[in-house]
């Protein structure tokens, strides 16, 4: 299989540095601690890079996952932080692959131009965490349709999201015969039930600039058209869109690990101290050195995931891997990184802590590291179950 | 108003030139890319384009192998509506001359108002190719044009000197060259990098622009490349270390040779 990086995505690679040139560090630390960066996500939405996963035919540009994971790749190697809006790129998927056509053609045509922002994923619930079978927010049917109740969280970019996407329990859990039944997708206009005063959504203060929330959902309407796919199927929509997520965040970290070796690497080129350059130390260099090596072992996996989901094979184990590999790939050159640089590591204008505290979500978001080795260890190596 | 933007593949820029000692050609079997000072070409025409009466295009001319799909797809998406290619195993070892007489007969083909350049190529740093084919075609020629506006049937234009600008006016059809001060290239954005391909792709043979194999490559240039070596290295340079002192000794060395008092 051909693993290396296609040289085709050159002018993809070009176009989205040349973008991200215009923001550069001193735009983000403004940012700090949470202003939503508008106006970059709205030059990437004027260049049409967040409808690069939606077919030509709905609008978008018809890329191969391959070929959006560069996009984000760059984003984040460029300095910038592609977490602000990812998720327009791919939540939509649960439309394009589950929705029915009267669905995809309302909604993906508006979603590729961003006059429509689809990247509120509203799946994580307080007491349910990671073991997303045992949410307790529910759609009941009424006449018209649904009505919902719950609360949600971790709910990214809720604020600046038109719609969200829901994963609700639409038959109790003690009535279905497996718990991943019983669950249903929906697309929640959530303009329309906020001003119906139905859902809230309060901001949660974090360690990173990345516009998380909790939502509350009292009461919110749904007509019987906001469901996605079969009612009762929603966990299968589900898990089907994570390895394209996984990719992208897989590529995001590479992203953030070709920035980390490369600043490190800079730096200890350039900093005397007694005398000579601190990268001419061993004990400065090989970390960096195997920070890079660590960094393009994982791009590597990275690659061969986003080919095979390209092909449309299976590719769970390996886009699980790629994301694992890559956050923590990342995670090491961010260390390294910080290591180089001494104390200016840890001083806000050389963007180093910035990325480095940005970086350490995606060991952790929007998969625990943990889950995916509990997965390799049971459906891949077959050990028993761990969790 | 039609215009043509002559553009070139080269190597890419950030890879080391490598010279083939048997062929004493630049060796081109790396990653090669669109010459970036033709982007300015390209995005100049595009302005002019914007600004022009609706009809206007530009189609993108080159002479290059086959293979140089990838740079014809990055010039249309920059803002090219269509490409003329000249593809022909007998171009391979033309020179200036051999090269501006091919381009000419693509160029002859049709009507162009306005045939822009960029300022030179990033691989053999010739400016001279958009003279050479504006003498081949009889057109008026400026080059190093660093600002421009359309004129009715005329072109005014601010020509970068040694000494200045010089400020001049140009009946069209005519040839310029673009200085890569002129503007700032805009860069693809991703429905124009995936539209490019769309785009209508003209190739052509030699037998098809009327040239004969003897007319370029080899036989039809003027020039013949007998010996290549490197600049010498300078043996007069000196290297400091700052240690804080640098500046103090850099005012020195000036001072020293009366380039400051």
């Amino acid at each position: 299989m051909e693993i290396a990086p296609p040289t085709e995505l050159s002018q993809i690679r070009e176009s989205v540095r040349a973008l991200c040139a215009a923001f550069p560090g001193r735009y983000w630390r403004d940012l700090e601690p949470s202003r939503y960066p508008a106006e970059f996500v709205a030059a990437l939405t004027r260049d049409g890079w967040l409808g690069a996963l939606i077919p030509e035919r709905y609008g978008g540009a018809g890329l191969s996952l391959t070929a959006a994971s560069v996009v984000v790749e760059e984003i984040n190697a460029s300095g910038c932080n592609a977490g602000a809006c990812h998720a327009q790129m791919y939540t939509m998927g649960t439309i394009l692959r589950h929705g029915s056509e009267a669905q995809k053609e309302r909604y993906l045509p508006p979603i590729a131009s961003g006059e429509l922002r689809l990247q509120a994923f509203g799946v994580t619930e307080p007491g349910a965490g990671s073991d997303t079978t045992s949410i307790t927010t529910t759609a009941t049917r009424t006449a018209s349709g649904y009505v919902v109740h719950g609360q949600k969280i971790w709910t990214s970019r809720a604020e600046h999201s038109d719609l969200m996407l829901l994963l609700a329990r639409t038959t109790p859990r003690d009535e279905v015969a497996r718990k991943t039944e019983g669950l249903s997708t929906f697309l929640v206009d959530m303009k329309a039930a906020r001003t119906a005063g139905t859902m809230t959504i309060r901001p949660i203060a974090t360690m990173m600039n990345h516009a998380t929330t909790e939502v509350f959902l009292d009461g919110v309407e749904l007509a019987a058209d906001a469901l996605v796919g079969e009612e009762g199927d929603g966990f299968r929509y589900i898990l089907d869109g994570m390895n394209a997520e996984r990719v992208l965040i897989a590529a995001e970290c590479v992203g953030d690990g070709r920035w980390f070796t490369q600043k490190a690497a800079a730096y200890a080129s350039e900093r005397v101290v007694f005398g000579r350059p601190i990268g001419a130390n061993q004990g400065v260099q090989f970390p960096i050195a195997a920070a890079y090596a660590q960094v393009e072992a994982a791009d590597l996996m990275r690659y061969r995931a986003a080919a095979l989901f390209d092909q449309g094979r299976p590719c769970g184990p390996e886009a699980g891997m790629a994301k694992l590999l890559a956050s923590e790939a990342a995670w090491a050159a961010a260390n390294t990184c910080v290591d180089a640089h001494g104390g200016f590591g840890f001083a806000q204008e050389y963007d180093v802590e910035r990325k480095f505290r940005e970086t350490r979500l995606y060991k952790v978001a929007p998969v625990s590291n943990n889950l995916v080795l509990a997965y390799l260890g049971q459906h891949v190596l077959g050990m028993p179950r761990s969790y | 108003m039609k215009i043509a933007v002559c553009v070139k593949e080269v190597p890419d820029p950030t890879a080391e030139k490598r010279i083939d000692p048997d062929t004493k050609r630049l060796v081109r079997s790396g990653e090669n890319t669109l010459n970036r000072y033709d982007r300015h070409a390209i995005e100049e025409a595009v302005r002019l384009r914007e600004g022009a009466a609706p009809g206007a295009e530009i189609a993108v001319v080159l002479v290059a192998p086959a293979s140089a799909s990838r740079t014809v797809d990055k010039a249309l998406a920059q803002g090219g509506d269509r490409s003329v290619h000249l593809a022909d195993d007998g171009l391979s070892g033309s020179d200036i001359v051999a090269t501006s007489r091919a381009l000419a007969a693509v160029l002859a083909r049709d009507s162009y108002d306005l045939i822009v350049f960029g300022q030179q190529g990033s691989d053999a740093e010739c400016y001279v190719m958009a003279s050479a084919v504006a003498e081949r075609l009889a057109r008026p020629c400026v080059t190093q044009v660093a600002a421009l506006a359309l004129d009715g049937s005329s072109l005014k234009v601010k020509r970068q000197v040694e000494t200045g600008y010089e400020t001049l006016e140009v009946s069209l059809p005519a040839v310029i060259s673009v200085s890569d001060a002129i503007n700032e290239p805009r860069y693809p954005s991703l429905p124009a990098i995936m539209g490019a391909k769309r785009k209508p792709h003209e190739v052509l043979s030699l037998a098809d622009v009327g040239l004969a194999a003897g007319d370029v490559g080899v036989d039809g240039s003027r020039t013949h490349v007998s010996a290549l070596s490197k600049p010498p290295t300078r043996g007069d340079s000196v290297k400091l270390e700052d240690d804080g002192t640098a500046a103090e000794k850099i005012l020195a060395f000036l001072v020293e040779r009366k380039v400051v008092a």
